[in-house]
């Protein structure tokens, strides 16, 4: 493998990590909340919809990115109604929302399979993309790319050393704690699920604007659950979330290499490798102890007090 | 009197004459409904847009009613729509995707006054037949003007699944590239994909990174030919004309062309001649075609394949025309023979210069 094979595989990465970082970074978001949310494979699909749908009709991509964070913080917030108003079960309302989300976005978009949109396209960043090797691997890319850099740093920041980071993951540790010293958890864990939903819709629009131009049904092909998964993978450390978003993308781009340059390997165990991957990464969390580190009321419903 | 049984002995003629003629004619029919069903939606582009527009092209004939069901999965739910449409008295049903044809044939035996057509199968039955083109043809066209236009000798191939009729277009498309470019090598990539324009674009680009310069792909989407175009380097698209994806990079599409063979089955079937049979049209009854050449195409290098095609045509030049050697080197098709049917729809080895695994 050459040099120049090397460098444009690391780039890939990053493309091919970027969907799964934007959708595990707003499941840690929900999570560390304490609400479990497994719609996002849903919530995914339904933004990179309506951000297809939004910059096809507006003709602004930026619009439509946004438009895909919108949904999905809407389609989130019905996973809020039934967990946080309800009370209801999170883990049967987020699997409700997978199925509601990949119908709904599948019965919509129909009409626009092979249809293309306005989208992203790779703008190099000034000065930042002359930098030897690390400007080629890192600011080759589009706009979204460049932004889902920041918001690891942001989120690590603000769950350390902001009063509301503080207070949201309380209401995911210990809410009652939380309760007692006089906040307001329902507050905080609505905020969770909302962001996290916003993010994960952006996930999905930026398959549809920036990875291709273009809608299918299904185009999320599984990444939400990719993404539930890389959650535990990384402790729910927004940092380490970047770590196994491009694990996964590398591997992803990794294996068309390897059949690119002719590896005499069968296709379909090359095709397997990223989910394989997947499944041994949480194994060996677990296995040392760590997959503990959840918050401690994760996918526990806090009863309103008399 | 006499005038009234005149009048009356012809029209006891006529009655008697009457039914003779409608059971003469019993196997005619005037107005005719058919079905079509589709695996994918139609969108814009694509094989289900290819076969919708032949669709629409004998809807306009006269006495034919036409209706589609479109995105229905393979297996079961094909069967429950096939069978609809035979208890609704469609009088021809065309199915066209592989996995259609055991639900098909199933439905066919409780029916056996409807028609049913296969695409892409290998099952018959009385009142069953199936069809297909030879699409190897036209991408062995579509394969000269890769050969010529590419740099680096280096072609990617975005591929489907590895089934006989993904290799045996491979296998053409490289066959006619090394016919004007003897260095010129074809790396594969599987996708396991019909449409899902993320990975299938993600595979073009791990090909270009390798040093590919020209693109084809067997996939409904157009997700590498915006690849190429990103990166501007050629790509050679499928099904329909795919330009519209790729204005800068396109040079030409290997493309489908159903309407002449739908409007031979709809004539037969109102005629009441048809009869179950297995159709492998080609270039010469206009079933493939390839897409104008782009203009970026040397004028010499586009004669070259219109040339080419007219051979095929005219039969006077196969495809699978020995000596063609494996990937091994080992010669699979003898000099001076060709290959027959059987052995093209059963293809499962690789053309040597092929760099790629038939897994």
């Amino acid at each position: 493998m050459t040099w120049e094979i090397l460098i444009s595989l690391l780039a890939a990465t990053v493309q091919s990590g970027t969907p799964i970082l934007y959708a595990t970074l707003g499941e840690i978001f929900t999570e560390r909340s304490g609400i479990l949310n497994l719609g996002v494979e849903g919530i995914m699909l339904v933004g990179a919809l309506a951000g297809f749908l939004g910059a096809k009709f507006t003709g602004s991509p930026i619009l439509g990115f946004v438009l895909g964070g919108v949904f999905g913080l809407g389609l989130a917030g019905l996973h809020g109604l039934v967990c946080i108003g309800f009370n209801g079960n999170q883990v049967v309302s987020g699997l409700a929302l997978t199925i509601l989300g990949t119908g709904l976005a599948n019965y919509l978009g129909t009409p626009f399979i092979g249809q293309s949109a306005p989208g992203f396209s790779p703008m190099p960043a000034p000065i930042l993309s002359r930098i030897p090797i690390l400007g080629e691997i890192f600011f080759h890319h589009d706009l979204l790319i460049y932004l889902s850099y920041l918001i690891p740093p942001l989120m690590w920041l603000f769950f350390r050393y902001t009063r509301w980071g503080l207070g949201l993951r309380a209401a995911g540790e210990h809410p009652e704690a939380a309760a007692a010293a006089g906040l307001n958890i329902y507050r905080f864990r609505w905020a969770g699920v909302l962001t996290g939903g916003f993010l994960a819709g952006l996930g999905g629009a930026y398959l549809s604007l920036a990875y291709t131009h273009l809608w299918t049904s299904g185009l999320t092909a599984g990444r939400g659950w990719i993404a539930v998964a890389l959650v535990i993978f990384a402790f729910w450390h927004p940092l380490r979330a970047v770590l196994g978003a491009y694990l996964f993308g590398g591997v992803m781009a990794f294996q068309f290499r390897l059949q690119a340059l002719g590896a005499d390997l069968p296709s379909s165990l090359l095709l397997m490798l990223p989910y394989g991957l997947t499944i041994i990464v949480l194994v060996l969390s677990s296995w040392r102890g760590r997959g503990d580190q959840a918050p401690a009321f994760l996918g526990i419903n806090v009863e309103p007090s008399e | 009197m006499i005038m009234k049984r005149i009048v009356l002995l012809a029209l006891a003629m006529v009655l008697a004459w009457q039914p003779a003629a409608a059971e003469e004619k019993s196997n005619e029919k005037k107005n005719i409904k058919i079905g079509f069903i589709y695996v994918s939606p139609v969108g814009d582009a694509g094989w289900s847009y290819a076969h919708n527009e032949a669709r629409k092209a004998i809807e306009a004939m006269e006495g034919v009613e036409t209706s589609f069901v479109e995105s229905v999965p393979e297996g079961p739910d094909s069967e429950r729509v096939m069978l609809n449409m035979a208890r609704k008295d469609f009088d021809l049903i065309f199915a066209t995707s592989f996995g259609y044809m055991d639900p098909m044939l199933k439905v066919a035996k409780r029916f056996p006054d409807t028609v049913f057509m296969h695409c892409s199968g290998f099952k018959t039955a009385p009142n069953m037949g199936n069809y297909f083109g030879r699409m190897y043809q036209a991408r062995y066209l579509s394969g000269m003007v890769a050969g010529a236009m590419t740099r680096t000798d280096t072609l990617g191939y975005v591929a489907a699944f590895p089934i006989p009729e993904v290799i045996r277009g491979i296998n053409a498309f490289a066959l006619g590239a090394q016919s004007v470019n003897p260095e010129a090598k074809v790396r594969v990539v599987w996708t396991k994909t019909w449409y899902d324009p993320a990975t299938e674009k993600e595979a073009a680009k791990s090909l270009l990174d390798v040093g590919a310069d020209v693109i084809a792909q067997h996939q409904d989407s157009p997700g590498p030919q915006e690849a190429a175009q990103q990166r501007g380097v050629y790509s050679i698209g499928y099904n329909t004309d795919m330009s519209q994806f790729a204005p800068e990079a396109h040079l030409v599409a290997p493309v489908w062309n159903w309407t002449p063979f739908y409007k031979e089955i709809v004539r037969q079937v109102k005629a009441g001649s048809w009869e179950s049979k297995s159709y492998w049209w080609g270039l010469e009854k206009e079933i493939v075609d390839i897409s104008p050449i782009s203009d970026k195409v040397p004028a010499d290098v586009r004669k070259k394949v219109l040339d080419k095609k007219a051979d095929i045509i005219a039969d006077t030049f196969t495809v699978f025309t020995g000596p063609i050697k494996d990937q091994q080197g080992k010669v699979r098709i003898p000099e001076g023979k060709s290959a027959a049917d059987a052995e093209l729809l059963g293809m499962d080895w690789f053309v040597e210069g092929v760099i790629g695994t038939t897994k």
